[in-house]
């Protein structure tokens, strides 16, 4: 099997995350690994990228000449502003959230289970850092797309049931990582792609819950 | 006509054992100079309610570092290691709410509301000792309101009046934090001459108890 650097991983995911917009959707990205979806949409598809703390129009992060301490993104990094960008409070934020505007939401996860629950709040006693807005974007985001690496220290992350805290239940609709991608459905997890460096006994392996092979499995692109 | 207080005049106000909305996402839009009063005056034993705990270093972070806060009421700590580390020694209490109920909560704490239901955090930790509705077929959890003692704002630009104008994302929490607490002091980076524009007021005057320049 073949080993990937972490840069590799992130690269591989965020590319494959990014094929899975239309022409204006609007997206709120976690922050991490789904910030970097941003920098591979496809240059004819033109999005919307929404943060939680205020702004649609997120533009990429800001140099010496642009830098405003009062444009940020969600992980607190200053950025611009894309042409059409408006800047609103959190109140609005999460109407945009929860009241189902947001066509699509990247996140990280530390674990999806075959039902579409996921976890990524809380290792209790271990690591603590909240939720933040991710309980609501999963509620309230039309499409939830999990974009994580494979594995956590060699163990899996796709589970039959999630044995850390819930973020939500039954929201998850695709799971992207460096080796495959999976769809929910409600017969269980539909395998439909798989990254051309690892066999289908490397997925298989490495994911506890069941797998329903998709007839048409293609190779993922990387 | 809103007073205008100094930094030090703000932070006697704020007695130890208050209730403290502070609004600000990370370090953008947070009254610093006022929590750094708050600080030197070591006013203790707060319940804060914040979006995060910020970074060690900086502003919301050095009440939790400096040990000031008894209850904190926030989406995120994450930034923060002291916080998970106060939280897990039982130094601290760590309420954790999902950002849009902690929203929610402080609008229905400002605008006479009861409570409000929301999907988010249905079958979750979050669900325990809550009512659960079902409203044509979907769960919902019952969340109460937020209300405090003081909130601490964040003004790019003010007037005489109290009207405050916040530029960018540094908008996040403050209008909404500012309904909801018995004393408004907002913190600003300028007073204008004569009015702010009403087009371009974010907060109008009427929550504003006090300015800090």
């Amino acid at each position: 099997m073949i080993e990937l650097s972490k840069e590799q991983i992130r690269d591989i995911i965020a590319k494959r995350v990014a094929l899975e917009f239309a022409e204006g959707d609007v997206i709120t990205l976690g922050i991490g690994l789904p910030t970097e979806v941003a920098n591979h949409i496809p240059q004819d598809v033109h999005v919307i990228f929404q943060s939680e703390n205020g702004l649609t129009g997120v533009g990429k992060k800001a140099a010496a000449e642009t830098f405003d301490k009062c444009i940020t993104n969600a992980g607190g990094v200053a950025v611009e502003t894309k042409q059409g960008a408006a800047f609103f409070d959190s109140m609005l934020a999460f109407t945009m959230i929860r009241g189902g505007h947001i066509d699509a939401t990247v996140l990280g996860a530390l674990q999806v289970d075959e039902e579409g629950s996921l976890a990524n709040w809380l290792v209790p006693g271990v690591l603590a850092p909240g939720m933040g807005g991710a309980m609501d974007l999963v509620v309230g985001a039309k499409r939830v797309i999990v974009a994580m690496e494979h594995l956590a220290k060699n163990e899996p992350k796709i589970l039959k049931k999630c044995t850390l805290p819930f973020t939500a239940i039954k929201e998850v609709d695709l799971i992207v990582t460096e080796r495959c991608v999976l769809e929910v459905t409600s017969d269980g997890l539909l395998l439909k792609e798989i990254n051309p460096m690892f066999s289908l006994e490397d997925i298989t392996s490495s994911i506890t819950a069941d797998l329903i092979i998709a007839e048409d499995l293609i190779q993922m692109a990387v | 006509m809103k007073k205008v207080i100094s930094v030090l005049e703000a932070g006697s106000l704020v007695k130890s054992g208050s209730s403290v909305m502070i609004a600000g996402f990370l370090r953008c839009g947070t009254p610093v100079k006022i929590i750094d009063e708050l600080v030197r005056n070591n006013t203790n034993e707060l319940t804060l309610i914040a979006n995060d705990t910020c970074i060690p270093s900086h502003d919301r972070g050095k009440l939790i570092v400096n040990k000031l806060v008894k209850k904190a009421i926030v989406s995120h700590i994450g930034t923060n290691p002291e916080t998970g580390r106060q939280m897990n020694a039982g130094e601290m209490e760590v309420e954790l709410v999902p950002m849009g109920t902690l929203v929610e909560r402080i609008h229905c704490g400002g605008s006479g509301l009861g409570g409000f239901l929301t999907p988010t955090g249905v079958g979750t930790l979050v669900e325990e000792g809550k009512q659960v509705f079902d409203i044509e077929g979907k769960k919902y959890l019952f969340e109460k309101p937020i209300t405090a003692d003081f909130a601490l704002i964040y003004g790019t630009k003010v007037d005489k009046f109290g009207n405050v104008f916040i530029h960018g994302t540094a908008r996040n929490h403050n209008l909404n934090m500012a309904t909801a607490a018995k004393t408004v002091i907002v913190e600003a980076d300028e007073m204008v001459d004569g009015a702010l524009d009403p087009d371009m007021v974010t907060i109008p005057s009427i929550f504003i108890d006090y300015i800090v320049l």
